[in-house]
This record gives structure tokens, sequence and C-alpha cells, in this order.
């Protein structure tokens, strides 16, 4: 029997239709556009100007505090301006304009495919190359990965869970990166090991990717206390709570961080991004962007530059088909409608998701039937119903009573309802109104 | 039998009703009863547009502030301060009366829409989500948040513009549209002498070409206005202008001026507006 998490879930369609294409790099663009917050924190602070020529890999924006990353430039070229530029969060922030000419790199950056398997540099050395290479989750959530790697003192981590359950139906990336930089991302996640100073990783992985699962049980033997644990499949299992209940078997407690019960949790994707800053000295410039949808000609998974506008990416996999009604940034269930296909690749971006016009559109709301489909799926065990209706009649004493803001926006409760209810959305907006009441309260 | 119980039901009562006597004696709250004369005048709305819990902790505040000057029910106006005044012999206050003020005029035809929203008819929801249907990401959502949270039903979307409308008779001031708005685009004015007012009518602080390029009636920050305007009353930030009401004279000088039309009047008689500039006319409204 295989493992998952213990309360709620869903299990989606999977619809992996771009699973085992190869990852083909996506042509450089002629102009990018990089926005300055491209992760949760503080944006970035700009230390280029109009008309600076900068270089791959070039520093672009500075963290603008602890939590915060670095930015660099993904091309070689000179920078047109510093402007406002829409982005995937639907509103227009601060973002460099790069025109490109050639593909000239930083000197430092190796650009070499050999595989660098010895890091002898110590764990503070390590969290700073990562820190200064502006690696983020890159699960989708782009939580500055050195902050994670940085627990609070008094708090000890054991155990370093890699996430590749990669829950969300349709994307591909995490694991088309597995099946082609395998050896790459077990290096990352020994140089993870060494960083937060524990002896044992479990890679948590659905068992719908076999061809994953047999690739690195193979290659687990050649390194030190990495495990592989394929677990069943449900959404969200990527979930950062919900992964370490599915492999360890603790759940967390509500408001309490991973690191309360001795683990840390990150990416696939980030474990290679941590592999390429350390070992290859290149900074978080690229990822693999999964564009997908039943309609898209040629389904793929394209390793993008951070900046390219989605266009060319849609366009590379073979055009917008007709009827297409909405294109999503990210997966199906957690991803987000994009307004304008002009919009930049960010260091967030999983997916690009096309979807027609029959499955789109939201069926019209009725009444709440007290079914309770909704708390049952609940991963985080919260009732879903009370919660919109606290959020809808403003009544945020009980919201936070009945811990809305432990809600992971996961989606499982607007999916599961019959009535078709907009459990999510009001949610959000209530668990937004709380986190502001709270921290009111603190400061 | 029958006796018995009458007796024993009867004396229970009696010694309760003396215990609950006792107690409410002993343990009396006393209240003025002005408090309770100024609450019966008030319109019993509960709206909290007077600053205070309800329309009894307005009440106790009047009783027991020196002077009414600060004092407003928005609801009732000067006619139910007058007669708060009345009761406790104090002058009536001199706060002058305000009014709800949509600082948006991207209609339909303005504001081409780039996107179709498809999720909760929400201002709050929608702006947490993205920026809005048009390219303005300052403007009205139009799914009436505003009119939700008005109880005097003085605000209603009108469905040629699409935005939000004020019934000035209706509208009491009392701020809870002002709250309710996620874009802040709502802002209480002075209602001005026979409800004479100007204002800009544009949120949006995008660069000039930005602004236009998605709202042809979005204020462009030419700053015209502020130049042409003789009291210093409008100020530009933010490639955004705004009128102070405090200083504004409705001199008017700057509405035919604005290059979008961004800055509207409002009831001014349309005869006199051909006038508009003459120092008579000036004066007079004044």
């Amino acid at each position: 029997m295989l493992r998952t998490f213990r309360i709620g879930g869903i299990h989606p369609p999977e619809n992996k239709l771009s699973a085992g294409k190869k990852i083909t790099a996506l042509a450089v663009p002629t102009q990018v556009v990089i926005p300055l917050s491209q992760h949760i924190g503080a944006p970035a602070q700009a230390v280029v100007k109009k008309g600076d020529t900068v270089k791959v890999g070039t520093l672009l924006g500075k963290a603008g505090g602890f939590v915060s990353a670095n930015i660099h430039s993904s091309v070689s070229g000179k920078v047109n301006k510093i402007d406002d530029a829409l982005d995937a969060s639907g509103y227009k922030r601060p973002a460099v304009y790069i025109d490109v000419e050639g593909d000239e790199w930083e000197e430092q950056i190796d650009r070499s495919e050999t595989l660098n398997k010895v890091c002898n540099l110590s764990s503070k050395e390590i969290i700073t190359k990562i820190a200064e290479a502006g690696i983020v989750g890159l699960g989708g959530a782009t939580f500055p990965t050195q902050v994670k790697l940085t627990p609070p003192p008094g708090t000890n981590a054991e155990i370093l869970i890699i996430n590749a359950a990669e829950c969300e139906p349709y994307l591909t990336a995490d694991h088309s990166l597995m099946m082609e930089k395998g050896a790459e991302i077990l290096t990352g996640i020994t140089i993870l090991m060494k960083a937060i100073n524990v002896k044992k990783a479990v890679i948590g992985i659905e068992s719908n990717k076999p061809d994953a699962i047999s690739l690195f049980k193979h290659m687990i033997v050649h390194f030190e206390g990495i495990e592989i644990m394929p677990l069943k499949v449900q959404y969200p299992q990527g979930g950062e709570k919900q992964l370490i209940d599915a492999v360890i078997g603790t759940q967390v407690k509500s408001g309490a961080l991973p690191i309360s019960v001795g683990a840390v949790v990150q990416n696939t994707g980030t474990a290679f991004a941590v592999y390429e800053a350390v070992q290859k000295n290149k900074p978080l410039i690229e990822r693999v962007v999964t564009v997908t949808g039943k309609n898209v000609a040629n389904p793929s998974n394209f390793l993008v530059r951070i900046g390219t506008p989605i266009s060319s990416l849609i366009a590379a996999a073979g055009g917008i088909p007709e009827n297409t009604e909405k294109i999503i940034g990210g997966g199906p269930m957690m991803g987000k409608a994009l307004v304008s296909t002009e919009i930049p690749v960010t260091k967030g971006s999983s997916g690009v998701l096309l979807i027609s016009n029959k499955e789109a559109v939201r069926k019209p709301m009725r009444n709440c039937i007290r079914c309770s489909k909704c708390i049952t799926v609940c991963p985080m065990g919260l009732n879903p119903t009370l919660l919109m209706n606290t959020s809808e009649f403003r009544n945020w004493d009980l919201a936070e009573k009945n811990y809305i803001v432990d809600c992971i926006e996961c989606g499982s409760c607007s999916y599961t309802c019959p009535a078709n209810r907009p459990l999510l959305d009001y949610i959000r907006l209530g668990k937004g109104k709380v986190m502001g009441i709270i921290r009111a309260r603190k400061s | 039998m029958l006796l018995f119980a009458i007796i024993v039901l009867g004396g229970i009562g009696i010694v309760s009703s003396i215990l609950l006597y006792l107690t409410s004696k002993k343990f009396e709250v006393y209240e003025d009863p002005l408090i309770a004369q100024v609450q019966e005048v008030l319109p019993a709305a509960n709206c909290g547009g007077c600053g205070y819990p309800g329309c009894s902790g307005f009440a106790s505040a009047c009783v027991n502030a020196e002077s009414l000057d600060d004092l407003l029910c928005p609801v009732g106006g000067r006619e139910v301060m007058g007669k708060v005044a009345a009761i406790l012999g104090k002058d009536a206050g001199t706060t002058e009366p305000m009014i709800a003020v949509v600082h948006c005029n991207g209609n339909c035809e303005a504001r081409p829409r780039t996107n179709h929203y498809n999720g909760v008819n929400n201002c709050t929801i929608a702006s947490a989500l993205y920026g809005g249907e048009t390219g303005c990401t300052y403007g009205c959502l139009g799914f009436g948040d505003c009119v939700t949270a008005c109880t005097f039903g003085a605000i209603l979307i009108n469905p040629v513009t699409g935005l939000p409308e004020i019934d000035e008779d209706k509208c009491t001031s009392c701020g809870a549209c002002v709250k309710a708005c996620p874009k802040s685009l709502i802002e209480l004015r002075k209602k001005g002498p026979k409800s004479r007012r100007i204002y800009v009518s544009c949120a949006n602080k995008d660069k000039g070409g930005v602004a236009r390029k998605a709202c042809t009636n979005a204020c462009i920050g030419c700053s015209k206005c502020e130049k042409e305007c003789p009291f210093e009353a409008i100020t530009i930030t933010n490639n955004l202008a705004y009128i102070d009401y405090r200083k504004c004279r409705l001199c008017r000088k700057c509405v035919p001026i604005c290059p979008t039309k961004a800055i509207h009047k409002l009831n001014f008689p349309p005869k006199k507006e051909a006038a508009a500039g003459s120092k008579e006319t000036e004066k007079e409204l004044i």
C-alpha cells in the first residue's frame, strides 16, 4: 500500500500530455522583460540603469531584504528601460527590459555539461552561494531558498524531503527534469543535505511517474543517504505539510513551520538549480516550463530563459488553438488565468495551460446543499463552507477561530463542490483580511 | 390543598419580587435621561457614519461633548443636529455636509476590455486576483461592492457606463462605500453650495501615454490644470491630479482646459457656463 497524506485530497484527471517529451531549449527572444519581484518577500532593488550592457548572469537586482532574492540577467544585451510591466500577478510591477544582443555569458559560469559531484564547501558557503544565485522555491511558491535553509535558532533539521510529487494535473516540468538531469538533481540534494547538515533525504514522488522512479532507484545507490519513496497519486501532495505527512507520517501543527518536526522541504527543480549555482556558478536564469492543453498541437517541456514572453512559448508549442478561452499560468488547480500573452516567464512559472471554452467556463453557483464534500476533501482539515460564509459576511473573528490562515489555497473544495460554490475565492479573500488583522495586532 | 398551593406560590412571588427590587436598587446604573431623548431623534440607522458605534454611541457622545462642533449625524444632517441641539441646549454644530464621489470615469466606451473576468462578482475578490478587465489597473471593476455596502440605496451601477452613480438625495456620507471599494476610488468630499462641486474623475497613476492608451477619459498628469488653478487647489502626484476641496473655490477654470475631460463639474447651471471665466459669475458662485 502506497503512502499518502492522511486527511482529504482529491484525484483529478491527470492529463499529463507532455510526459516523456524531451526538454527543448527555447530560442532566446529579441527582448526580455525581467520583473524585479519574482519571489515572495521584498522586491529586489535594481542595480543597473538604462543603457547598461549586461551579460547572461549579470546581477540586475539585489535582494531587498532578508526574505527576498537576487535577480540576474538571463540574456546578454543592453538595458532598454526599467519600467512597470504586467506580470502574472495581474498588476504592473517594476521590471528590467533588456534588448538581446548575442549570447555572451559571465566568465565565472561553467557552461560545460560534465557532472561535478564533489562539493567541498561548508554549509555557510553553500547557503551564501544559493542566496547569491537568487534561488527560490521552484515548485511555484517562490519562497527564497536561503531563508528555508537557515532554520530559526533553537530548531534542528533532521530530514530533507524532496518534493517530486508534481501533483498538479498537466504539469510535467519536474518529471522531465528528473528524466534528463537525474544525476545533477541527486548531487543538488547532497549539497542541500550538507547545507542543513542532515544525513537523510527522501524523495517523495507520485506513483504515476514509474519511469522516473525506476531511473532514480538505480541512481541513488551512488549517493549516500538518499531514498526514494513512491506515493499514492493524490492532490495536493506537493503541499509542504501534506508531503511531510505522507513521507514521515507526522503532521505539522497549525501555524508551525515544517522545521518544527525537523523537516526541510525542497522541490526537485530547486535541487537542480542549487546544483547549477553551487557547482557551476550559474544563477537562476532559466527554468523548465510545460506548455500544454488538450487542443495544443505539440504539448512540450521547454527550457526557457526568465523574461521570455509567454507568447513565444505558445508559438513554439504550435500556437493558440481555436476556441481557447483561458490561458493559465501554472497548473489547472492552483494556476491563475493570465490577462496577456506578453506576460514574461518568471522563476515561479511551472507551466502554461491553454484550455478550451468548454472546459473554462465556471458553472453558475447554486445554494449549498450541506453535503460536506468540501470538508471531506480539505487536506488541512478545515471547514471550507463555514469559512466561505465567514468571509462573505465579513465575520473575521469567526474566520480566525476556524483557522482560515491555515488554508493552503489548493482549491480541492471548489473542485469538488456539487453546487459550484466559489469556496476558495471567498476563503482567499478572508485569509488575506485575517492575516492583515493578525499582522496589525502583532505590530 | 388548593389554598396551600396558592400560599406557597404567592409567597415565592412576593419574596422574589422583594429580592429583585432590592437588587435593582443596589446595582442600579445611572444613565443620563438625555441620552435616551437624543437617541429618539436620531435616525436609528446604526450606520456608524458618525464615527461612533451606532446611534446610542453617538447620542452619549453628543450629551458628553462640550460643543456639537465636530459632531454630525451624516444621515440626519443639519435637521437632526438642530433637534439634538435643542434637546441639549447647545449650539448646533457647523460641520459641513459631505458627499461620496467616484474617482473613475472609465465607461465601456472609454476603457475597452482586454480580457473577460469569469469569477465571483465581487470587487474585493477580483482585485485580489488581478488588475481588472481593462488595461487600467486603477479603475472601477464594476461588480458593485459599494452598492452592497450602501445601506441607503444611494449607489447604483449604471448599466450603460458600468460605473457606480451616487444619488445625491440619498447619500448620507456615512463612508461605508469608501471602506468597501478595494481600489479606493470613492472619496467623501464637501457637498458644496447647491451641491456644486468639481473633482478629478480618475485614479490612474500610470504615465500619461500608458493611462491614455488604457482609457480615453484618464487623467494623464499633464499639469495644465495645476498651472491654471488660481487658488493652488490642484496638485499632481504620481501622474494624477487631485483637487483639494478645501481650497477649491469652484471657479471652473480647470474644467475646459483638461485635454481628456477628466475633470468633472456637477450641478452648475448650464447657461452660466458660457459666461464662465468672467469675474461676475465667479463671485456669484463663490
